[in-house]
């Protein structure tokens, strides 16, 4: 996947309203691969509801999106699986860990579908992450500045074309908040992917090439 | 897959599921012992008699004092018989047909002589019996005669000959065994035939040859002329229609016992089909509790499908732990009530084989496809609601 484009997209819940001044909704708005891209938003403007339409979670809006081109209202419960199973992370605001899982089965569990990562490569971020000794615990103990790095190693062990993290670093301190960009870009280069990043304010220190206003 | 069942297993209810694997059992159970015991029990009934269908009814006029005294005739005439075949009942109407000359049998097993006896014969046309045309034919002038003996002589030798002079026991399969040689007198005619057993019948009271024997046996050793026939056979639409004994009852027809046993079947019949219906509904109840605590588990554990479809699982994979676990269900199910039933069905054979030594020992291979086709409906029902279940979660419908 090369582009993601957004054809005058539009939350019904919005459609109300005429007091729209956005750089997205209504918009014409084209991520292509290999750039970074940050979507800045108050809450409340729709920043998660744009991931969930791109990640075909939620359909309720108005306009398209495509992907390369394509219409994604097209795609079929086929098409959804291969999209996010090799061409679009994301890494959830609310990060949608297992609690029942241990933090490396969290990320294994999503290994597992493609054998992306070896098992040290894994241990090695959580090494870098600062949380290797809480490998083997329960997610649901675990802070949410942890669970969130957790997330953020889930959402890099699989291919992709673009990433799309959802307020990655809302509970980090800046040396994580550094770490994890720096993981993510590596990871995200070496891939050649695309990366757009939502944040209601506090943001990864990114050399963003393009920052939208929601 | 070991990650995701440990996810998915979070709230199975085993109270629910034991509760599901009990009721599922019994219904199988019930299913499958109804169905198999009606298997092994209606031979009994309608037992043996390869030779006779069961719609048959052999008729006889009563044989009363007044009518010995007065020499009134206990045969049918002519138009009584268009009279039975004009009944509503009635598909097909023959006469037995008596040897008009003397017949003096021996009969011997393994040579030795076990019975020597005056006797007779009767037919009936060829469509009433129920043998393969090869063993059924007389050619003119061969001396091998076929015959089909009641079988109650075949008990009396069994059971009374056999046991007391050491003799070997004679079954079905066996038939071969016995000889039969036939001396025939009359017209001037003095000949030695070979009697052919080719099977017994428990409903034809009389020693059968065939058709065309008869008919050309009379015309050689008698004068040919035919007397009116004492005994008719009837093929019947419906053995258990109240219309043909209450016409055999205005006519004084007897008839000669195999109505009682296929009375006896039908309602055996019924009998069992409304234990096999009070088994389906326990299956169908059954089924439904799985259903339920299925949909039960889905829901508490929606979020968590919800996330795996998010990060990439498909439907197929996330429906498939439940799915084998259903099908792991009803495999055991299905074992167990196969073992059940085998053991069950071992206690009653040894009653009947009690009872009716002579029956064969049937398979339980009908009840076994029977609980194949019922594990495989359910499964394939299971499979689909589960997958139905995660798709409504994929499209968010809840």
């Amino acid at each position: 996947m090369n582009k993601i484009e957004l054809h005058a997209i539009l939350p019904e819940v919005f459609a109300q309203r005429t007091d729209i001044h956005s750089d997205v909704w209504q918009q014409e708005v084209c991520f292509e691969r290999g750039h970074l891209y940050l979507v800045e938003a108050d809450s409340g403007t729709g920043k998660s509801s744009l991931c969930s339409y791109i990640i075909g979670y939620r359909h309720d809006y108005r306009g398209t999106i495509e992907f390369d081109g394509k219409n994604i209202s097209e795609l079929k419960v086929k098409g959804w699986v291969d999209v996010r199973k090799y061409s679009l992370s994301h890494l959830f605001q609310e990060l949608r860990l297992f609690p029942e899982l241990t933090a490396y089965e969290n990320v294994e569990i999503k290994n597992k579908l493609t054998g992306f990562k070896t098992c040290e490569q894994i241990t090695a971020w959580f090494e870098m992450l600062g949380i290797v000794d809480k490998m083997n615990a329960k997610v649901g103990r675990m802070s949410f500045g942890q669970q969130q790095r957790v997330a953020m190693i889930r959402a890099l062990v699989q291919p992709f074309d673009f990433i799309l993290a959802d307020e990655p670093i809302s509970h980090l301190d800046d040396t994580n908040s550094h770490i994890m960009g720096e993981i993510m870009m590596t990871e995200a280069k070496a891939q050649g992917a695309g990366v757009i990043v939502t944040s209601i304010g506090k943001h990864i220190d990114l050399n963003y090439e393009k920052t939208y206003r929601l | 897959m070991k990650l995701v069942w440990k996810l998915l297993r979070q709230h199975i209810s085993l109270a629910q599921f034991a509760g599901f694997f009990f009721a599922n059992l019994f219904g199988m159970v019930i299913v499958l012992l109804g169905f198999q015991f009606y298997h092994d029990i209606i031979p009994v009934f309608t037992q043996g008699d390869s030779f006779m269908k069961n719609d048959y009814l052999v008729i006889s006029k009563k044989i009363s004092t007044a009518g010995t005294l007065s020499g009134r005739s206990n045969t049918f005439t002519a138009g009584e018989i268009i009279k039975l075949k004009d009944q509503e009942f009635t598909k097909k109407v023959g006469k037995f047909t008596s040897s008009e000359y003397k017949v003096h049998g021996t009969m011997g097993v393994n040579g030795t002589e076990a019975l020597n006896t005056d006797m007779f014969f009767e037919s009936v046309p060829d469509g009433f019996v129920d043998a393969s045309l090869k063993d059924w034919t007389y050619s003119e002038g061969s001396h091998e005669v076929p015959i089909i003996l009641p079988r109650s002589y075949i008990n009396m030798y069994n059971f009374g000959f056999a046991q007391s002079r050491s003799l070997p026991k004679i079954s079905d399969g066996l038939v071969g065994m016995i000889d039969f040689v036939i001396f025939i007198n009359g017209n001037g005619h003095h000949d030695e035939l070979k009697g052919k057993v080719i099977g017994f019948s428990n409903r034809l009271n009389t020693i059968l040859v065939p058709q065309s024997f008869m008919d050309w046996s009379n015309g050689y050793y008698a004068s040919g002329e035919v007397s009116d026939p004492t005994r008719m056979i009837v093929e019947v639409k419906n053995p258990a229609d109240e219309k043909i004994d209450q016409y055999f009852q205005k006519n004084s027809y007897e008839t000669e016992d195999n109505l009682d046993s296929s009375k006896t079947t039908w309602f055996l019949r019924i009998v069992v089909s409304i234990v096999m219906v009070i088994g389906l509904v326990i299956s169908v109840l059954s089924f439904y509790i799985l259903m339920l605590s299925i949909y039960l588990l889905v829901q508490k554990n929606s979020s968590k499908l919800e996330n795996l479809l998010l990060i990439g699982y498909s439907p197929g994979k996330v429906a498939m732990p439940y799915q084998l676990l259903t099908v792991g269900l009803n495999v055991i199910v299905l074992i167990i009530a196969l073992i059940i039933l085998f053991f069950v069905r071992c206690y009653y054979m040894d009653m009947i084989a009690l009872l009716f030594p002579q029956m064969e020992d049937g398979t339980m291979m009908p009840s076994f496809i029977v609980g194949v086709i019922l594990f495989v409906l359910v499964t394939l029902m299971n499979q689909l609601a589960i997958r139905h279940k995660v798709m409504s979660i994929w499209k968010r419908k809840e």
